[in-house]
């Protein structure tokens, strides 16, 4: 050991896999033993590998104790109080799991002819008639893999409608300055330009500014309700009577659905297409960023364009739908059917819901971010939109606080860690200054909620007699405060090219 | 209720704290004439909620229902076996129900799982840099084909691929491309399987932006790939590959093809630890060399320290993504497939170096045995003369959809037909064996086909 002594430490660091690794160790029982080379004999050497990869060799409790030990660097919904903003960090059903890992369905091939694949094709037809009725519109197809591909999804489908009625020069996508940072990206992924509409004082939709903004050449307006701001949009039946009426077409993002679950349909509202967050309002896990899963839900008129494949029934037989009747499909979007064990356990969690569980799903959500809003208001919270009902996330903004006694936004995200709290979504919606996106979603209980509200109120009493404590968070972690600026201008993207232990970091 | 920890006390609590009666009170700025009157109808039969046994029970019989065939399908979807470790680790809470890492401080477990994915990735297919992941392979390609016309400082938008690209992929591409004024023009494969180099050269390498070809290709055919990216590359253009990660643990990797190595890599990483799922969730991927990193698309997680000076981990050059950059992104892509990330890590960690060669050597034996075994049958041959890897093409010498789903009634799903992509290639199966299959069942499959075709 060179002499060194080894630390008492409440939080080691685990090492890198790499680190762990010596030459010649193997996994017990994983590897089969073949002869490699014997295997390959029929191929021409310069095909070859020469060189084996420079990649760990660990025993089996090496790799199980690796990952377990990282898995406890984590904050997750199991473990924290998770009320991040726009995502809807619900609790992730086990039955629901279950459900997706049952031997019978998480070893299908894929190419299984339709034939021998009734079993799971009858359940996603039924998850497709499941969200047509909670989305009003009649058609669904599961195939996007993610939000930002439901959202490009129901862009191509409007192209591709705009184009067949003659209507080819519509090419301009309106988006409030609220939305989410997919809608503009989405749309520019589609080759239509992105032009932004302002908000109004009350977190309304800019009517005039919208009304200016519609011509000719819009393809559609991207929106979600409840707003990105936690409001719900009051003139939306007006804005979709306007959109139509400049032969446009209203688009929903799905992100906010849970706000609203059983209670409005977005049909109702007006919208032509939609894109749902299965990983959001159906309760499928965010497995550290993915997978989810972003089905697409269209009227009528749009539905022959939605994306393949998709499930269709005759008599009591289910198949997939093929490019040949479907010829004014935009096509599809991924090698398969989409993210299909997400799929299964978002029809878990409907089933285990039923009709009588939607509506209670959003009032309890509401109840939750009103309770936890009102509560942070009393504790001198600003509340960046006080005259509106908060819906199932709310935000507040610091920038008096940071103005007055220089901490901000991030520096109470961060505190919050420290007591075992993950942070709100900091600095978005962007139109907000300093501002915290609070969505504790209704699988929290009271206890949790005014919890979190002390929490929060501590913070702001240490912020306005300590700063530095709030500016120097966390404390308690087993890390401190990330140098995010050096990651980003002296990238380390791989061991390959990691420091040696303890020298600098990066200038 | 179910998911609802609330008492009726509590809500009741609740609610006279914010001053209101019932839940309902709760949405009054909503309009009435949008709030629906009766609940949601969901549709007949599904109504009534079930309970968790009610639910195993149905889902039990759904998973069931089907007799489970034994596969030697491939076309993009593997059968491996996955380690225990994988499967029971995979679903810790901490793994399985974070966010996207954004709070670098308190996810340090995904962060550097991540980096270690990027790590094993990037070392497997001796590249600089791999992303920590897009949705699928399919979709990494369409990301791929984007991010080179960013890379090509030239603003051409002319697209080679090769036909040896899985051809849902391409339509994949197409898809997502099309719209942006990419051109993509299909080069069609010469009687050995490989790409036709003659096809290639004569387009006009000026006007290229970057190739595609795929190692082994979409029929199991190993291509030679080297002139075609020193082809490219000496013409300005990017080359592109595709490939299944698994091989490249024994195949030469596509940072080593050519005089320089492919400019960027994508590819499908099911493989490496995933279920197959029916068709998802998969893993898709990208990398590249440094130079070009800032238009790489997905999630990249880098080593920093903290205030400290101790190794920590964070997302990093997020000016990439659309929720710093919006409208001029790399990409729109916000979720991806974090947890897939996780399992294909400890699959790599498990298996390590010779754990994957071996792999991937058993797999391309199986096949070897398999096509051995089915050119047997009278009639029956494979297609292409060139090498295969891991996957091959079989011609029949009759209409092969009709034997291939006898087959399935007789419970083999006998691969793919690839009539359905390729009318030319009506009378083909794509098959593949990888280690999960026996001799024994690659003999019952052999009598079974035979029987079939009554040869």
């Amino acid at each position: 050991m060179d002499g060194q002594q080894v630390q008492p430490q409440p939080h080691p660091a685990v090492p890198l896999l790499m680190e762990d690794s010596k030459p010649g160790r193997r996994a017990g029982t994983l590897v089969a033993g073949e002869d490699v080379r014997q295997a390959l004999d029929d191929l021409p050497a310069h095909l070859l590998r020469c060189k084996p990869p420079a990649m760990p060799e660990l025993s089996e409790l090496q790799v199980v104790r690796h990952f377990t030990r990282l898995s406890q660097r984590n904050f997750s919904v199991d473990t924290n109080t998770y009320p991040l903003g726009s995502c809807t960090m619900k609790y992730n059903p086990r039955a629901a799991h279950a459900v997706a890992s049952l031997a019978g369905l998480v070893t299908r091939h894929p190419h299984t002819p339709d034939a021998h694949n009734q079993g799971l094709l009858a359940t996603l037809a039924e998850l497709q008639q499941m969200l047509a009725a909670i989305t009003g519109l009649p058609e669904v197809s599961l195939a996007p893999m993610g939000g930002a591909q439901g959202e490009l999804a129901a862009l191509a489908m409007m192209a591709a409608y705009h184009r067949d009625q003659g209507d080819g020069q519509r090419t301009e996508v309106l988006v409030p300055n609220s939305a989410h940072g997919t809608n503009p990206a989405s749309a520019a992924m589609c080759g239509l330009k992105v032009r932004e509409i302002a908000t109004t004082p009350d977190g309304d939709v800019d009517t005039a500014a919208l009304a200016a903004a519609l011509s000719g050449k819009t393809a559609a307006v991207m929106l979600t309700n409840p707003s990105t701001l936690g409001t719900f949009e009051r003139r939306i039946t007006e804005i979709a009577r306007m959109v139509h009426e400049a032969g446009a077409l209203c688009y929903y993002d799905g992100a906010n659905l849970n706000a609203i679950l059983g209670r409005v349909r977005p049909a109702d509202m007006g919208f032509d297409a939609l894109h749902l967050n299965l990983h959001k309002t159906f309760a499928t896990p965010h497995g550290g960023g993915g997978p989810g899963a972003g089905p697409v839900a269209a009227s009528k008129r749009l539905a022959p364009y939605l994306p393949l494949p998709y499930v269709l029934e005759t008599d009591g037989v289910f198949r997939l739908a093929t490019a040949m009747e479907r010829p004014q499909s935009i096509g599809v979007l991924g090698a398969f059917l989409g993210n299909v064990g997400v799929q299964l356990r978002a029809y878990a969690y409907l089933r285990l819901l039923g009709t009588a569980g939607l509506a209670r799903i959003s009032g309890h959500a509401v109840l939750n971010a009103s309770y936890v809003a009102h509560g942070l208001h009393q504790a001198g919270y600003k509340l960046a939109y006080p005259q509106r009902r908060a819906c199932h996330e709310f935000v507040v903004t610091l920038a008096a606080e940071a103005e007055r006694h220089g901490f901000r936004a991030g520096d109470v995200a961060k505190r919050m860690l420290d007591f075992g709290i993950y942070a709100p979504t900091v600095y978005f919606p962007l139109l907000v200054s300093e501002c915290l996106l609070i969505e504790p979603t209704e699988t929290e209980t009271k206890d949790e909620l005014d919890r979190l509200i002390m929490v929060m109120s501590q913070i702001m009493e240490e912020g306005r007699t300590q700063p530095e404590l709030l500016q120097q968070a966390p404390h308690l972690l087993p890390i401190s405060r990330v140098d995010e600026v050096a990651a980003a201008r002296h990238p380390v993207l791989t061991w390959r090219t990691t420091p040696e232990p303890g020298s600098p970091a990066p200038a | 209720m179910p998911f609802i920890p609330h008492t009726a006390a509590e809500t009741q609590a609740m609610l006279a704290t914010l001053g209101l009666g019932t839940l309902d009170d709760l949405f009054a700025e909503i309009p009435q004439a949008l709030l629906l009157q009766e609940p949601i109808a969901l549709p007949s039969g599904l109504e009534q909620a079930l309970d968790e046994q009610g639910l195993l029970e149905l889902m039990q019989a759904r998973a069931s229902q089907d007799r489970p065939l034994c596969s030697f399908a491939g076309a993009g979807a593997y059968e491996h076996h996955i380690p225990q470790v994988v499967s029971q680790l995979l679903g810790r809470g901490e793994l399985y129900s974070p966010y996207t890492p954004y709070q670098a401080e308190a996810s340090q477990g995904s962060l550097q799982i991540m980096f270690e994915f990027q790590s094993m990735m990037a070392e497997l297919l001796a590249v600089d840099v791999v992303n920590a992941s897009v949705y699928d392979g399919a979709s990494a390609l369409a990301e791929a084909i984007l991010m080179a016309l960013r890379c090509h400082k030239k603003g051409l938008h002319k697209v080679l691929m090769a036909d040896g690209v899985h051809p849902v992929y391409r339509q994949v591409a197409t898809t997502m491309t099309s719209r942006l004024g990419v051109e993509i023009i299909t080069l069609p494969h010469d009687g050995s399987g490989r790409m036709d180099e003659a096809a290639w050269r004569r387009m006009d390498a000026a006007e290229v932006a970057a190739v595609v070809v795929a190692q082994p290709n979409f029929y199991g055919v190993l291509e030679e790939p080297d002139v075609l990216v020193d082809w490219a590359q000496a013409n300005g253009a990017l080359a592109i590959a595709v490939v299944n990660p698994l091989c490249a643990a024994v195949l030469r990797p596509p940072g080593q093809w050519g005089r320089h190595g492919v400019d960027i890599v994508c590819g499908e990483a099911q493989s490496l630890g995933l279920p197959l799922s029916g068709g998802g969730p998969y893993l898709g991927f990208l990398g590249c060399r440094m130079a070009h990193v800032r238009q790489l698309p997905g999630r990249l997680v880098g080593e920093s320290r903290d205030r400290q000076g101790r190794r920590a981990f964070t997302l990093t050059l997020q000016a990439r993504e659309q929720h710093i950059r919006r409208a001029r992104a790399t990409s729109n892509i916000c979720t991806n497939q974090g947890l897939c990330v996780v399992a294909s890590a400890m699959t790599m960690a498990l298996l390590g170096p010779q754990g994957l060669a071996s792999k991937a050597a058993t797999c391309h034996e199986r096949t070897r045995e398999l096509t051995e075994r089915l050119t047997r049958i009278p009639g029956v041959r494979r297609l292409f003369a060139a090498p295969f890897f891991h996957e091959v093409v079989m011609d029949l010498g009759v209409a092969a959809e009709p034997v291939w789903q006898r087959l399935a009634d007789l419970g083999f799903l006998a691969g793919f037909p690839l009539g359905c992509h390729d009318k030319k290639l009506d009378h083909c199966l794509l098959l593949c064996a990888t280690e999960t299959r026996s001799r024994a069942q690659i003999e019952d499959l052999a009598m079974a086909m035979s029987q079939v075709l009554g040869r």
